[in-house]
């Protein structure tokens, strides 16, 4: 997280935040540049979703100071400002979320169409090259129930995409995917960062994240233990105890991956 | 009424079609046969038919309007009882308690004398009759078990299509409107056919504080002629008539079941 300030779309300082006596965050400090790709990594409870989720205002920190594009986060008082904020953040969840009684095509048009008041015919062309890049351009008049969870979760990309987001957030897009259709989701996600999307992920996919991203951010226990550069992390950390994390998981594999986190 | 019985699993079509043919053959052909033997019957039952029908239309009346009523009002009860508001879901919780535990028959005799004969609007007497009464009496109970039905079906969406509305930028009332109410429509169609078919049969009640509906009518006709064959005859039409409007409704909720099972 170097540069200037002045590219930073995203911006901590000093955040906590406890759902009543839990501590979940204790002071996070981050910054992310616009066109970046930065992955938080960490043990399961290290407060990894829920700073995604104080980014577009899902849940409100006790204290800090959260930027986001612009706009002072932990400043906003009323619900119709957090609206506000949160059609600029796209955030794509575990579960994927799809509407079931809209095909696929309506998932992403209604948000556009409904909240943003997007012209219809320019919306729905726009879905189809959405999910044209997803890669399921045949799957537009099918249903989220006919669909696999890899399908699913490309679908939900593509609905978060279609409202235009300066950024997007992604919670753990692939715990919830058996392994086969992981790939699948990554690639759509490797696709979108190489367009220059800001993208935040919150993963367990350990290759993924060395191979993907910017900066890597690693979380312990409501802190940022360290952060920089993927090769740093994975490879050149002094710190032992992301060393033992890194190391425990990397060796082998995929399925290394799940075990070490004991999802 | 052509009833695909195919569709339908086979010990489902067998009960629904000896249903059938006890309300619409065996009861229709016990009239006709006992008419013919008895002509003298057949003449008096001819007589009085149009009689029976006009009351009969008026059940019919008031089971449109009471449905219509109570849903439209049961629907904004139901989703007034999950308001974050205290003082819009007080007023709720308290309608809806006290008339689901309510008699039909109360509440028909409780607005049959609580309203005025007639109303003055703008100088003018406008009479309110008391089948009119009998539509809010029957109102009140169907809104109240509707708005529980509303109720239900909005608690039993999973909190993630709210999440997931919530990422996108909804507002809770475009939530509702949007992703959640429909979903629930599917969900309490069935639980509304209840509410509907049982108020349907409700109507008769009707006849108890003077409404000229098809039980009256019966016994209007019965007392007039004074033969008990015709009696007993005249309460089958109306059996048959009850069943006529009430089988419509019953099938149809199945066949919404068995589509939902399916899906």
């Amino acid at each position: 997280m170097s540069a200037s300030t002045d590219s930073a779309i995203v911006k901590l300082e000093n955040v906590h935040l406890s759902f009543g006596q839990t501590q979940v965050l204790k002071g996070i400090d981050l910054t992310i540049n616009k066109g970046d790709a930065v992955s938080i990594i960490g043990p399961s409870g290290s407060g990894k979703s829920t700073i995604l989720r104080c980014i577009n205002a899902l849940v409100t920190p006790q204290s800090g100071k959260i930027t986001v594009a612009g706009t002072r986060v932990d400043q906003l008082t009323k619900e119709s400002e957090r609206i506000q904020l949160r059609k600029r953040v796209g955030i794509v969840f575990q579960q994927y979320n799809l509407f079931p009684h809209l095909t696929v095509l309506d998932n992403i048009v209604l948000a556009p169409t409904r909240i943003l008041g997007a012209d219809k015919t320019a919306t729905v062309k726009l879905a189809r090259e959405l999910l044209e890049k997803v890669r399921l351009s045949e799957k537009a008049d099918a249903y989220p129930g006919q669909l696999s969870g890899g399908q699913q979760q490309r679908v939900a990309i593509a609905r978060a995409l279609a409202m235009k987001p300066e950024l997007v957030l992604f919670d753990e897009v692939t715990s919830a995917l058996d392994p086969e259709t992981v790939g699948e989701v990554l690639w759509v996600i490797r696709d979108l960062i190489r367009d220059g999307m800001t993208s935040i992920l919150v993963t367990h996919e350990m290759r993924f994240a060395e191979e993907i991203s910017d900066t890597v951010v690693f979380t312990e226990n409501g802190k940022i233990v360290d952060y920089g550069p993927p090769q740093q992390i994975f490879h050149s950390t002094d710190n032992p105890r992301i060393r033992q994390f890194v190391g425990g998981l990397s060796g082998g594999g995929r399925g290394a991956v799940r075990d070490g986190e004991g999802i | 009424m052509s009833m695909t019985a195919t569709q339908a699993p086979k010990t489902t079509a067998k009960s629904s079609r000896v249903l059938r043919s006890i309300g619409f053959v065996a009861m229709p052909l016990l009239v006709v046969i006992w008419s013919l033997v008895d002509l003298t019957l057949g003449k008096e039952l001819v007589e009085w038919i149009p009689y029976l029908a006009s009351g009969f239309s008026m059940n019919i009346l008031i089971t449109i309007c009471a449905v219509t009523l109570g849903t439209t009002a049961g629907v904004l009860l139901g989703l007034m009882q999950l308001a974050p508001y205290w003082f819009v879901r007080l007023p709720a919780q308290i309608y809806v308690q006290i008339f689901r535990n309510a008699p039909a028959l109360v509440l028909i005799f409780a607005t049959t004398y609580i309203f005025p004969f007639e109303i003055v609007v703008a100088g003018n007497y406008l009479p309110f009759p008391d089948w009119v009464k009998a539509v809010i009496g029957l109102a009140i109970l169907s809104s109240a078990y509707i708005a529980e039905i509303t109720r239900g079906a909005v608690l039993s969406i999973p909190t993630t299509q709210w999440e997931a509305t919530k990422g996108l930028g909804f507002s809770r009332l475009q939530a509702l409107r949007y992703v959640i109410l429909p979903q629930c429509v599917r969900r309490s169609l069935p639980p509304w056919m209840n509410v509907a078919s049982s108020m349907a049969m409700g109507t008769s009640l009707a006849s108890l504080v003077g409404v000229h509906e098809l039980m009256h009518a019966a016994t209007d006709a019965s007392t007039a002629v004074r033969r008990l064959d015709f009696t007993i005859i005249a309460y089958v039409v109306v059996m048959a008539a009850f069943f006529t409007l009430c089988y419509p409704i019953a099938r149809l909720t199945r066949r919404l079941e068995q589509r939902f099972n399916a899906g």
